[in-house]
């Protein structure tokens, strides 16, 4: 476990620059997408209820992370499907101009 | 073989946390954001695809329903919402994401303690804390989305003992986690802990206005990412660890750079009710000027508009939430045909979210090339004939520039006032989001066209092809 959690924050750490890297110079006009499109990869915890939900026998566990299941999976597809739409409509009137 | 499959898994992580990356990365221009959104989503499949491939994953058929319910209400949603409501939107979709990660936590700590009749001092400080982000991010986001709805009032909530209590329930959740590092075989304690997490969610979005809230969801959002990291740890995850991590540090600096355009301290977004009170006081100060202002009909604004040379159009919410833009384009390009040269002005938060008003704008097919940054236009409002503003209040009051008193004070706004005239389309004098007082509207070149902006846009339209008809013959 010890050096699991190490491994860990090194990772984390490391990510969390990368997304302040990557994110920095965006212009306002993608704030909201962007916020948006994030937005969708914080459903990522799908995986944690999947792997919690996993056993085959019913229990306390696998109830919550069937609920889990279900909302992250309507962050995820919400998500990403309202930023599509809203950037849909940029592309729109870039081929109109 | 199981090794093999795990290596696989992990590789797979590791191609969806590139995508993701890349996604972002590509996100954030505006030729390549909806690649870029795409390759985020791919990312995303592939991470699902390689947990199910896990073999300790083995209840396919309930996870299949799970997975195809969430997909139906989240496909509905995103289909359904007006963009006018994307920014509550996004919110909800944040509070059912961080809800996800909390049950997770609470899930495996429960698995954990039933099956090992203890929990590791670590893994019991993990658990507390993805479930504190996770459930504050859910509540927070459902006030947040109640607040924008108009489901509960946008201003800021506060009463008495408001700061005693949250002391206390903060001071109460900090005793309940020590006890449980120490004693982690009480579930009592930690689903104590599970509910106070909920309520510090909700009491920390209350007293927050709701013109703010989109930099509350920004930072739900941020919080969102850093419970699924938590729930990686929790899990030994890397790709939840990787993903939270990229999400939390985006968040937040979205968060901060709106807080820029606002030009308000993040801790004064969020705890300024608290500390406003002389601020509240000051807002009246500005009873002094003189408060008689002129309105006009839509025949005199057509007449101002037309015989204009350079006419700047000032779009805020209030356009939006009328669906006003599309009257707008068009009183736009029948003003452009009689040779006035018409540009929009954005004010970083016009609309809701930094953005979201250049959404709505191509939504209605106007050309890209003609809206323009605060900072492009402000240095030409002085050549501007007539500036018209539909909807929009706050982000073109004179009191942040002059009064000192008032709340939005420094805030930087659209210098509508050196305009030579300047016309406000607004249902009624009422108030702003900020709940301030406008200036610019007693003002002697200012004149008021009252009326929702969908009727007021749609008479000016026809007003100015009479004008233009009248013109020609």
């Amino acid at each position: 476990m010890e050096a699991g959690l190490l491994t860990g924050l090194v990772v984390f750490v490391l990510a969390s620059f990368v997304g302040f890297e990557v994110i920095n110079k965006v212009p306002p006009t993608l704030h909201t997408p962007l916020m948006s499109g994030a937005n969708a990869i914080s459903g990522i915890a799908v995986v944690g209820a999947l792997l919690i939900t996993g056993t085959k026998d019913w229990n306390f566990v696998t109830i919550l992370g069937f609920i889990a299941i279900i909302l992250a999976t309507v962050n995820v597809v919400g998500g990403f499907l309202v930023t599509d739409r809203m950037l849909q409509m940029f592309k729109k009137k870039e081929t109109a101009s | 073989m199981s090794t093999y499959l795990n290596t696989g898994i992990e590789l797979a992580y590791l191609t969806a946390a590139a995508l993701f990356i890349l996604g972002l990365k590509k996100l954030g221009s505006p030729a390549t954001a909806r690649k870029g959104n795409f390759l985020a989503a791919v990312g995303m499949l592939i991470a699902i695809i390689a947990t199910l491939l896990n073999q300790s994953v083995l209840n396919y058929e309930w996870i299949l329903v799970g997975i195809i319910a969430g997909s139906l209400i989240g496909a509905i949603a995103a289909q359904k919402v007006a963009m006018t409501d994307m920014p509550q939107m996004v919110g909800i979709f944040n509070g059912v994401g961080g809800a996800a990660s909390a049950l997770v936590a609470v899930g495996e700590f429960w698995r954990v303690l039933s099956t090992t009749g203890t929990v590791p001092l670590d893994a019991t400080f993990i658990a507390i804390l993805g479930v504190l982000i996770g459930g504050l991010t859910l509540t927070g986001s459902l006030l947040a989305f109640a607040k924008l709805q108009g489901l509960v009032t946008g201003s800021p909530v506060t009463f008495p003992l408001q700061q005693p209590i949250n002391a206390l329930l903060m001071a109460i959740f900090l005793a309940g986690s020590v006890y449980l590092l120490i004693q982690p075989e009480n579930i009592d304690i930690f689903l104590t802990l599970t509910t106070i997490s909920l309520l510090i969610g909700a009491l920390f979005v209350l007293p927050i206005g709701g013109a703010d809230m989109p930099v509350v969801i920004s930072l739900l959002n941020s919080c969102s990412g850093l419970a699924a990291s938590a729930v990686g740890f929790i899990l030994g995850n890397s790709m939840l660890i990787v993903a939270g991590a990229l999400v939390g540090a985006s968040g937040l600096i979205l968060t901060q750079i709106m807080c820029k355009a606002m030009n308000r301290p993040l801790t004064n977004v969020l705890f300024g009710a608290f500390g406003g009170e002389s601020n509240a006081v000051g807002g009246t100060g500005g009873a002094e000027i003189d408060k008689t202002y002129r309105s006009i009909d839509s025949e005199e604004g057509a007449m101002m508009l037309g015989y204009a040379r350079y006419v700047v159009i000032v779009p805020g919410y209030g356009m939006a939430v009328a669906q006003a833009q599309h009257g707008v384009r068009e009183l736009a390009s029948q003003l452009e045909k009689m040779g006035v040269d018409v540009k929009y002005a954005i004010h970083p938060v016009a609309g809701r979210m930094p953005g979201h008003m250049n959404v709505l704008l191509a939504e209605a097919n106007v050309p890209y090339d003609r809206l323009y940054d605060m900072d492009d236009i402000n240095t030409e409002f002085d050549r501007v004939d007539v500036a018209l503003v539909i909807g929009a209040n706050d982000v073109v009051n004179p009191a942040a520039r002059n009064d000192s008193y008032s709340p939005i004070y420094g805030m930087p706004i659209l210098d509508v006032d050196k305009a030579q005239h300047a016309i406000v389309i607004k249902r009624s004098m009422r108030t702003g989001f900020a709940g301030v007082d406008n200036e610019l509207f007693y003002k002697d070149k200012t004149t008021m066209l009252f009326g929702s902006a969908q009727d007021v846009v749609s008479q000016l339209v026809s007003e100015v092809k009479q004008l233009d008809a009248a013109l020609l013959e």
